[in-house]
């Protein structure tokens, strides 16, 4: 990697032997991929994965208070993903003590470090930072040194900003320097697609479930999407914004992807067309049946895997204030149908605080309360994250909350089903 | 015995006994619950690899094409060294991803006194070559040694 006078005085140590460190850690991070130079930061505003004081994590929590320690910290604000915990979910005495007691014991510790790094503000967590009301939402072009699967894949993809799926820990010390390596999805190059996915469905498919399919398939490389259009139009709405939030979730968790493109919709398949595809892409067909082949394979790993569900979670990546509403509407009628006046199990969506203060401030939110939904700005995979909740019968329908714990898969409409009517299904 | 070149991501020697996963490996799914609860085996937490659920990741030469999942999975990794929890060694049938490469980089710098070789583009023979139980030997070059 060919370094600029002024990086190579850090790397040899003229910032001081931290941020030396610090810089050599790109370098290291660079030269994996061959990447020949470093290049400036553009966006206002960085993003961090790790929000959550999880005891077990004190490595990180030493390596941050060293840069602390050392003065080796960025001018660069940064929103963060979501709180692991808040009250107002539910959770049996074992698990508050499990909680409180064992896992998240440097939460507290942890959030100091990071306000003193330079967190945006005290409510700046969330895995959705570029919504409008959280205002971390880079321009098209501008370089990040983002991380958070999600957040990265719809900066690429919805924003056509430049990220690599950075690692936690990279995010910030790229933020230090300044500089991150040039490679992979921030080069023309690496934002071209080698695969060809053609979804042939009869209706508008699950994004969830798309998702997921997609991820399995091509893993982290860079799919390009015919006939999605077709459901979803030729307009960034809300609603089309909200699909591929969790759309792109689903492929960067399921899979490892930190772009797609889909034809006529995203801002580089706009303006480029297929001339975003390599030579001789692979090609990935999709329809109704391989839908329900993928939704089919996902395993159960309730004890019993016909329990009656005990906990609903919805809003993982967090929800956007139009799909607040949109679930808001769609409970009252499903309880109006089945002539009951609350949900059927504790249901709980989670969006980011900046977004329940503006969904509170509407006339949706008494009447969601009443339905005794509970919202909260925690991350569900937090929650679920401890072996009291491998016997719990959660239901969900983030494919990133399947993935990564026991909670079972439905889709938006079955979850709706369950909590409105009862039953599985 | 048969031996692979591959490139060297971070460097050391080891000998170690082979997991082997052929699809892409979920670092924190696999770490997490081990790491947290203070699994002595570190055995692999992922529902989703059928290869790799259940058995020990610890002080074994992890075989895999790539590393997928959350953005933590660098720190994950890291942690996992600092905690000297960690696989042997790192052996990629492909080029390395932004992750695990984090990961691999990460430990290299920042974490004293442990040493996760982690070398990558091996092939597809390699894959296809090692199986679970295998003797394998990383030297400095990046080549590979595997013997049955």
């Amino acid at each position: 990697m060919i370094l600029t006078p002024e990086q190579q005085a850090i790397l040899d140590g003229k910032k001081g032997e931290t941020m030396a460190k610090v810089m050599k850690t790109l370098v290291m991070y660079g030269d994996a991929f061959e990447a020949e130079k470093l290049v400036p930061i553009t966006s206002k505003y960085n993003h961090l994965v790790t929000s959550f004081g999880l005891k077990v994590m004190s490595p990180v929590y030493d390596l941050m208070q060293k840069l602390l320690d050392d003065g080796v910290f960025s001018g660069q604000q940064f929103s963060v993903d979501p709180r692991p915990l808040d009250k107002n979910v539910p959770a049996n005495f074992l698990q508050s003590l499990v909680f409180q007691k064992f896992m998240y014991t440097k939460q507290d510790f942890y959030e100091k470090q990071l306000k003193e790094l330079g967190l945006l503000s005290d409510d700046a967590f969330t895995c959705t930072c570029y919504m409008d009301e959280v205002g971390n939402k880079p321009q098209k072009g501008e370089v990040l040194s983002w991380a958070e699967s999600s957040a990265v894949v719809y900066a690429n993809s919805v924003l056509g900003a430049r990220c690599n799926r950075n690692s936690g820990i990279i995010d910030i010390m790229g933020s230090i320097v300044g500089y991150v390596p040039y490679f992979g999805l921030l080069t023309d190059e690496g934002r071209k697609a080698t695969w060809i996915v053609r979804v042939q469905t009869t209706k508008k498919p699950e994004a969830q479930l798309l998702g997921s399919a997609i991820g399995m398939k091509v893993m982290e490389d860079v799919p390009y999407i015919t006939g999605l259009d077709k459901w979803l139009g030729t307009e960034l709405n809300d609603a089309t914004c909200a699909y591929l939030k969790d759309f792109g979730a689903a492929t960067a968790s399921n899979g490892a992807v930190g772009l797609y493109h889909i034809e006529n919709l995203t801002p580089e398949a706009v303006e480029s067309g297929n001339a975003l595809l390599c030579e001789n892409p692979k090609e990935y067909i999709i329809d109704d049946a391989e839908l329900e082949r993928v939704k089919n394979n996902y395993p159960v790993i309730w004890k019993n895997p016909d329990a009656k569900p005990k906990l609903c979670f919805v809003g993982c990546p967090h929800l956007s204030l139009e799909q607040l509403k949109e679930w808001t509407d769609k409970i009252e009628s499903g309880l109006k149908e089945s002539g009951k006046k609350k949900v059927t199990l504790p249901t709980v969506f989670t969006a980011a605080p900046k977004v329940l203060e503006a969904f509170n401030k509407t006339d949706y939110a008494p009447r969601l309360k009443a339905t005794g939904v509970i919202t909260s700005y925690i991350c569900p995979l937090m929650y679920m994250n401890n072996p009291l909740c491998k016997t719990m019968p959660v239901i969900t329908s983030s494919n990133k909350l399947r993935t990564y714990t026991s909670a079972k898969y439905y889709t938006d409409a079955e979850i709706l089903s369950i909590v409105t009517k009862g039953g599985q299904k | 015995m048969k031996q692979f070149q591959g490139r060297v991501v971070t460097p050391g020697t080891v000998t170690a006994e082979a997991v082997v996963t052929t699809q892409g490996f979920n670092t924190l799914a696999s770490f997490q619950m081990a790491l947290q609860f203070g699994d002595k085996e570190v055995k692999c937490g992922d529902q989703n690899n059928e290869e790799l659920h259940g058995k020990s990741l610890l002080a074994k030469a992890l075989c895999l094409p790539q590393t997928i999942g959350s953005t933590t999975g660098g720190l994950v990794l890291y942690c996992a060294c600092a905690m000297e929890k960690n696989p042997a060694c790192m052996l990629f049938g492909g080029h390395i991803d932004s992750l695990a490469a984090a990961g691999a980089v990460l430990a290299d710098v920042w974490v004293d006194g442990v040493t996760m070789p982690v070398v990558d583009s091996l092939g597809d023979e390699f894959l296809n070559y090692v199986k679970d139980g295998m003797t394998i030997t990383v030297k400095e070059n990046g080549i590979v040694e595997v013997e049955e």
